[in-house]
């Protein structure tokens, strides 16, 4: 099964996939040498890998897991954040067999016990103390456990000198066994060349939105192929850089970050910490890019905040500007004609406002970025696009290595998610669901066939549990979770994500959630964004000491009021939707979280555990009363728990009369 | 600690401290001996003698105006006793300027925060090495050669701290625009560049919330723990104090009235009448 060049695919010539990825390491240590393969900022300055460099340290590693015991198959944990020796950890693992489980660091004891036991893991590599400390809290239920191995030394004096090891150490442990024989490094590139393609490459979990977490299985041909797509489909090559600072355990980073960065021999740079992220993303400059929606979001909202506290021919200038690149920006991005005023003025907003903009945002070199994993407000996209960066939408799952459908350059619309990526079918089932069968598509799910069999056919085609439909450009367009599309008692459609999103487009809102399903009208739950509404309360003189105090603020309902509003208006210009506006909301006391199992550690809204969380509230939203008090117990960061008590108001909302109230079902 | 510090990665400090501990984990370091201060005819500390070992972490603490603060400047050399002595690292000393105390390995943070508001944190820090810096003026403003090998080793060592403390973000921020939580913080950084071997903590956590709080005692900890520095603390946070001193000296009116490990000090009769009143 060795070189499996699928001759549908097409992949050119220069380009035949190998049959693992430790392959392409041996590949791009002899193509690359001396090339940059690997960035990390260590106290404060940024340190490089060449990839012959980290031919050597993996190698070393690699050897140092076999003293230890590594046996092909077993499972290999890795904790933490974004960090070159993590990543390191994926090829010295899979090189000799191993199969590497990425889990998210954020994650308490408790669920990550649920994976790390489910994965049956004999050894964790670990960021730090944190992250070991949690691992021996489970180390009950861990049975096959033999090792755990860190990465940065602080506080974990006095561990068990056995069984808790420096990650240097294990190297050192390799280093050994090429002394006492040398053709440990040959045997060693020998048990590469072994490695079957359509073996297990790497088990990801996801993220658990419906229930426990899943293990999917990916192979390494799922993950090369799907990888050389999607370098062909945007032309990267060896010359890109990105930065790494997604979590590992999620599919997206595992193919940008790892994937695509073997197969192309492009060079992928870690940052400092997870606070550190947007200084390092200017000081490096990314050429290709990914975030999800909230990071763009996130930007945006500090862009404005920025700029409101500017001087006043800043502010002007940068008003100005702006309206420019709305007016044209967007052309210019797809080539379109534009007038020769328009292109002079453009030009002029790109060194005044623009550029440095750009700079400021380290997007000045970007040539591709994308969205993804959630629906992306197309206002913040076409902002972002108009300044001339090469924004663009991908549709992708766990289950098919990322890439499903993508948008090619020039055929951008805000709404849709593009075509079908390179090597990837699309159907729509009967009751609208986008199924698709690609070569990234997974092996299935761990020990847990039950769960393949429902997701995925016999044929390899996969239900992505989606609704959707191609437009007639033949791109894909989301409605929603089809399992959560709903229909309200009077008939009419209720899809939640879909009223969901356009709220969560104002700033002021980070997350909503809305009730409807076999009911009257529908009524919805609103967090506000505590940096966004923060520096509005800041501007206006409204005092408040607390999320909670600020959430229950007359002048804050008023705000999110006028929001619901707006929204209302939307609903009702658009046929399909106009029964469903809102007719009752609520401001939460507390921030919706991923520590209280509220939304999944890819920040997604579990609606189910919600409804049971907060049922006196939503009772409280069907009923006529005007307040409700609920008590909530919340999990703090380090485990504990506390509870938080408040009375929550709840606001009625005018609907705008519909002349047509048309149900389409 | 060996002299030519400055070059050592803090890995090697560890170590060499470490071993140090091991050995002799009962050394004395700092000993007070019958102290009395006074300012006017205003008795701020009579007649108290207590001692600080190496490696330990040393609580001081007892109700407002009892002294603490008196007592730490007296330490480090900012007033003199009028009688009494203070030996350091088995020398009696008669009269120290605070520079001095500095350079013999004493440092301190204050209870107000007293940082350069206006320069960043990683100029703040490196400020604490001053002391460590040999070249003169004359090659510091040229900036070649020595001075700058000399400047690249200090600002290692001043990188090493700021990923100890996870101050990373806000390295090049001026200190004067940071939350009150992360100026303590910088000034523990400051006052770590010295490579101090008694470092003097003025009331720490004074003004932070319950998160901070634990932010800073691991910080403590594991300063004490890693750098092998030995630590003497003013705190009012009882918690914190029974968490994480050794041993805890009280004062109270300038008088020591218990000595001790936090459970003797905590079940001693005039500590519990002294911070709750004794009915009269």
């Amino acid at each position: 099964m060795n070189k499996p060049v699928d001759e549908k695919l097409d992949l050119g010539s220069q380009t035949q996939a190998l049959p693992s990825v430790p392959h392409y390491l041996l590949r791009n240590a002899e193509w690359f040498r001396d090339d940059t393969a690997m960035r990390h900022k260590d106290l404060g300055i940024w340190r490089e890998w060449s990839w012959s460099e980290l031919l050597v340290e993996i190698r070393r590693f690699s050897l140092g897991l076999v003293q230890l015991g590594l046996q092909p198959g077993d499972k290999v944990a890795i904790i933490g954040n974004n960090r070159p020796k993590l990543y390191w950890t994926f090829a010295a693992v899979q090189a000799v067999g191993g199969v590497p489980v990425p889990v998210y660091a954020d994650s308490v004891a408790e669920e990550m016990g649920y994976v790390l036991d489910h994965a049956g893991i004999r050894f964790a590599v670990c960021q730090d103390q944190e992250q070991i400390d949690k691992v021996l809290s489970l180390e009950d239920q861990l049975e096959s456990l033999a090792c755990l191995i860190y990465d940065e030394e602080r506080g974990l004096r006095g561990y068990d000198e056995e069984r808790v090891l420096a990650f240097d150490f294990v190297q050192k442990l390799g280093d050994q066994a090429v002394e006492r024989d040398v053709s440990a490094v040959a045997n060693w590139c020998d048990s590469i060349d072994t490695i079957d393609t359509d073996a297990l490459c790497v088990m990801l979990y996801t993220s658990g939105t419906t229930g426990r977490p899943k293990g999917v299985m990916l192979s390494h041909r799922n993950l090369i192929i799907t990888s050389l797509n999607a370098n062909r489909f945007d032309s990267l090559n060896d010359k890109e850089e990105t930065i790494a600072y997604l979590p590992l355990a999620w599919v997206g980073d595992h193919v940008f970050s790892y994937g695509q960065s073997y197969t192309a021999g492009y060079c992928v740079c870690c940052p400092e910490s997870p606070d550190t992220v947007t200084s390092d993303r200017r000081e490096i400059a990314p050429s290709y890019f990914f975030a999800p929606p909230r990071v763009f979001e996130n930007l945006l909202t500090s862009i404005t905040v920025n700029m409101e506290d500017a001087g006043r021919v800043k502010r002007k200038m940068f008003n100005y500007f702006i309206k420019v690149a709305n007016k044209h920006g967007e052309k210019i991005l797809n080539r379109e004609r534009v007038s020769p005023f328009g292109t002079l003025m453009y030009g002029m907003g790109k060194l005044f406002v623009y550029g440095p903009l750009k700079n400021r945002l380290g997007m000045s070199n970007v040539r591709v970025a994308y969205t993804a994993g959630e629906a992306i407000g197309p206002d913040i996209f076409r902002f972002y696009r108009s300044l001339g960066i090469n924004l663009k939408q991908l549709y992708g799952q766990t289950e098919a290595s990322v890439y499903i459908t993508a948008q090619p350059d020039g055929q951008i619309d805000a709404n849709t998610v593009g075509t079908p990526s390179l090597g990837v079918e699309i159907e729509i089932a009967d009751n609208g669901e986008v199924m698709y069968r690609s070569p990234g598509v997974f092996l299935g799910y761990y020990k847990n066939d039950e769960a393949t069999l429902s997701t995925k056919t016999q044929d390899g085609w996969v239900h992505t549990g989606d609704a959707g439909f191609i437009d007639d450009a033949g791109h894909l367009r989301i409605i929603d979770r089809s399992k959560d599309v709903g229909k309200l008692n009077n008939g009419g459609l209720f899809p939640p994500k879909y009223i969901e999103n356009k709220l969560k487009f104002f700033s002021d809102i980070k997350e909503v959630v809305a009730f409807g399903d076999g009911r009257d009208y529908v009524a919805v739950f609103v967090n506000i964004d505590l940096t966004a509404v923060a520096n509005w309360a800041e501007r206006n003189n409204i005092v408040y000491g607390s999320y909670q105090e600020l959430a229950a603020h007359p002048e804050v309902y008023d705000m999110v009021h006028n929001h619901v509003k707006k929204v209302n208006a939307d609903l009702a210009a658009e046929p399909r939707v106009a029964s469903t506006q809102i007719k009752r909301f609520l401001i939460l006391h507390k921030e919706l979280d991923a520590d209280d199992g509220e939304l999944t550690r890819t920040l997604k809204v579990r609606r189910s555990f919600i409804v049971e969380r907060y049922g006196e509230l939503i009772d409280a939203l069907y009923s006529d009363k005007s307040e409700q008090f609920v008590s909530t117990t919340v999990t703090f960061e380090d485990g504990r728990s506390g509870v938080i008590e408040a009375n929550v108001r709840i606001q009625d909302v005018d609907v705008v009369a519909t002349d047509n109230p048309q149900v389409l079902a | 600690m060996s002299a030519n510090v400055d070059t050592q990665s803090i890995g090697d400090v560890q170590a060499s401290t470490r071993e140090n501990t091991a050995l002799d984990a009962k050394e004395l370091l700092l000993s007070v001996d019958n102290v009395t201060l006074t300012f006017g005819g205003v008795k701020a500390i009579s007649d108290i003698s207590f001692n600080i070992l190496k490696g330990e972490i040393r609580a001081i603490i007892g109700p407002n105006g009892a002294g603490k603060t008196s007592m730490l400047n007296v330490i480090n050399g900012f007033y003199h006793p009028q009688k009494g002595r203070i030996s350091y690292r088995g020398k009696t000393r008669k009269r120290m300027k605070p520079y001095q105390a500095a350079s013999s390995g004493i440092a301190r943070t204050f209870q107000n925060v007293a940082l350069f508001s206006g320069m960043s944190t990683l100029d703040n820090i490196m400020s604490g090495r001053s002391l460590k810096m040999k070249r003169g003026l004359f090659w510091q403003m040229l900036n070649v050669g020595p001075a700058r090998r000399e400047e690249i080793e200090h600002r290692e060592y001043v990188e090493q701290i700021i990923d100890f403390l996870e101050i990373a973000h806000i390295r090049k921020q001026p200190v004067g625009k940071l939350p009150y939580g992360l100026q303590k913080r910088v000034e523990l950084g400051r006052a770590m560049a010295m490579e101090p071997e008694l470092l003097l903590l003025d009331e720490p956590m004074a003004g932070m919330n319950l998160e901070e709080k634990e932010d800073m005692s691991r910080f403590i900890l594991d300063l004490n723990s890693e750098f092998g520095t030995t630590i003497a603390l003013i705190e009012h946070d009882m918690g914190v104090v029974m968490d994480l001193a050794d041993r805890v000296v009280v004062l109270d009116y300038g008088q020591k009235i218990a000595d001790g490990t936090p459970m003797e000090v905590q079940s001693n009769q005039n500590v519990i009448d002294a911070y709750l009143g004794v009915a009269h």
